[in-house]
């Protein structure tokens, strides 16, 4: 092998995404689904929230064989410095989901994300999660946002209001018991959760 | 940091596979019948967790399971390969995580019923991260082929999952790495789910002398390349 210099292999194409299919070991960490677990006494402030869902099919039957991430900024609404120390709060989680379509994930509530990025979405952006599905019959993974109901910067953010009002339902989390938030995704069909190209 | 971050750039249609493909049975009731929203790339998308192996060990040979006395069956080899962007450029420490079916074709895992042994020496994942030149290596079985119930007689052709991460969300990655020469590999709905022929093409190793170690194993060479940045220059470019 030679390790030249960077950049020595030259312009390419992204590779293709296959399906993660049905028997896999990405799942085999049910602990990653508690983002706070590397921190014990010393989490940084902020709101430890639980958020819960199921997902469905297009026939509305639980998808049991998927696996959901999470990816946020942290309670002041930063992601953590590439450069930076490793032991950081990511707000990053994977969880199966279970005989009945659930996941379930235990996080710190992410703030509003400042006005960094695409000109087109120069604004402060709402408390949000990205989420990403994997499962059998995905040939590539399905992406979308949760939203926290009742967050005045809902009404302002630049993805939330590039979608149509009648299913920005789809992406709103809704509590079902104080600092538990649940949204539930719909792979197709009636009530179809908004997916989105990244 | 600048005011404004490029984003990644986007597939083209022919180059990744679609939600809906009829020969691809379990994408009927699974794939998004409203067209997906288009989003434009935010922190969000360009901010990646970051994994290191302090917190996520390394299996780098899938071959010998910690406490066990044995060695997997099957036939050995070594896979390696370097993880790169749409610009060639080195996706440094990514962790890549593999996992696979055994020797005989079967996965170590409660839903897989297929009548083919399981191995006591051989559990099937692995975690390795990519040093500061984008390789990556790993020491493996080759997996069987199997059947699977898509369709009359069915096989999947040998194949070792990969799951990547880069520096953005927007960059992450499931795949599928398959074998040079396999036949299963015409008839598969699964890989000619990807339009482009050498898209297609692309996913398959290459066997490689150089990675192989004599009187040891056979190398395969497998590299993955994650979506590069936008072209749009970057207001602050001291960070390129």
């Amino acid at each position: 092998m030679t390790d030249a210099a960077t950049p020595e292999a030259g312009p390419a194409i992204a590779s293709a995404s296959q399906t993660a299919g049905p028997y896999w070991h990405l799942v085999d960490f049910p602990e990653w689904a508690d983002t706070t677990r590397h921190f014990k006494d010393a989490l940084p402030p902020g709101e430890r929230i639980v958020l819960t869902g199921r997902v469905t099919d297009g026939s509305g039957s639980p998808v049991t064989d998927a696996m959901v991430e999470i990816w946020h900024a942290d309670p002041k609404g930063e992601y953590p410095d590439p450069e930076g120390p490793a032991n950081e709060f990511q707000g990053y989680g994977r969880c199966a989901t279970d005989s009945n379509g659930n996941f379930r994930f235990v996080t710190l509530k992410p703030g509003p994300v400042p006005a960094s990025g695409h000109s087109r979405v120069n604004a402060l952006q709402a408390p949000h999660v990205a989420l990403a599905v994997f499962a059998r019959g995905l040939l590539s993974h399905l992406c979308t946002r949760l939203y926290f109901e009742g967050e005045a910067l809902n009404e302002t953010d630049p993805v939330l209001q590039a979608v149509e009002p009648a299913r920005r339902g789809t992406l709103i989390a809704r509590q079902s018991e104080p600092g538990t938030w649940n949204l539930d995704l719909r792979l197709q069909g009636e009530g179809e959760t908004v997916w989105m190209a990244v | 940091m600048s005011e404004i971050i490029t984003g990644y750039r986007r597939p083209a249609p022919e180059h990744q596979p679609p939600y809906n493909a009829p020969d691809y049975g379990s994408t009927r009731l699974r794939h998004p019948k409203q067209p997906l929203l288009q989003v434009p790339h935010t922190l969000t998308e360009t901010s990646s967790p970051r994994f290191s192996p302090e917190r996520y060990p390394q299996t780098a040979d899938l071959t010998v399971l910690e406490g066990a006395k044995g060695h997997a069956m099957g036939e050995r080899i070594i896979v390696g390969g370097r993880i790169l962007d749409e610009d060639g450029r080195p996706i440094r420490n990514a962790m890549v995580e593999v996992w696979q079916a055994n020797a005989a074709g079967r996965y170590n895992h409660e839903g897989d019923q297929h009548d083919a042994p399981l191995d006591p020496n051989f559990h099937g994942s692995g975690r390795v991260f990519t040093d500061e030149n984008g390789w990556y290596r790993y020491v493996t079985i080759k997996p069987g082929a199997y059947p699977w119930r898509n369709h009359h007689n069915a096989w999947r052709p040998n194949h070792i999952h990969y799951s990547l991460f880069g520096a953005g969300f927007a960059q992450r990655l499931i795949t599928q790495m398959y074998f040079p020469g396999d036949p299963l590999l015409a008839l598969d709905p699964i890989f000619n789910t990807v339009p482009d022929e050498a898209a297609r093409n692309r996913l398959i190793s290459k066997f490689d002398l150089e990675l192989t170690q004599p009187e040891w194993a056979l190398g395969y060479r497998f590299d993955v390349v994650l979506r590069g940045r936008d072209a749009t220059p970057m207001e602050d470019d001291h960070h390129d």
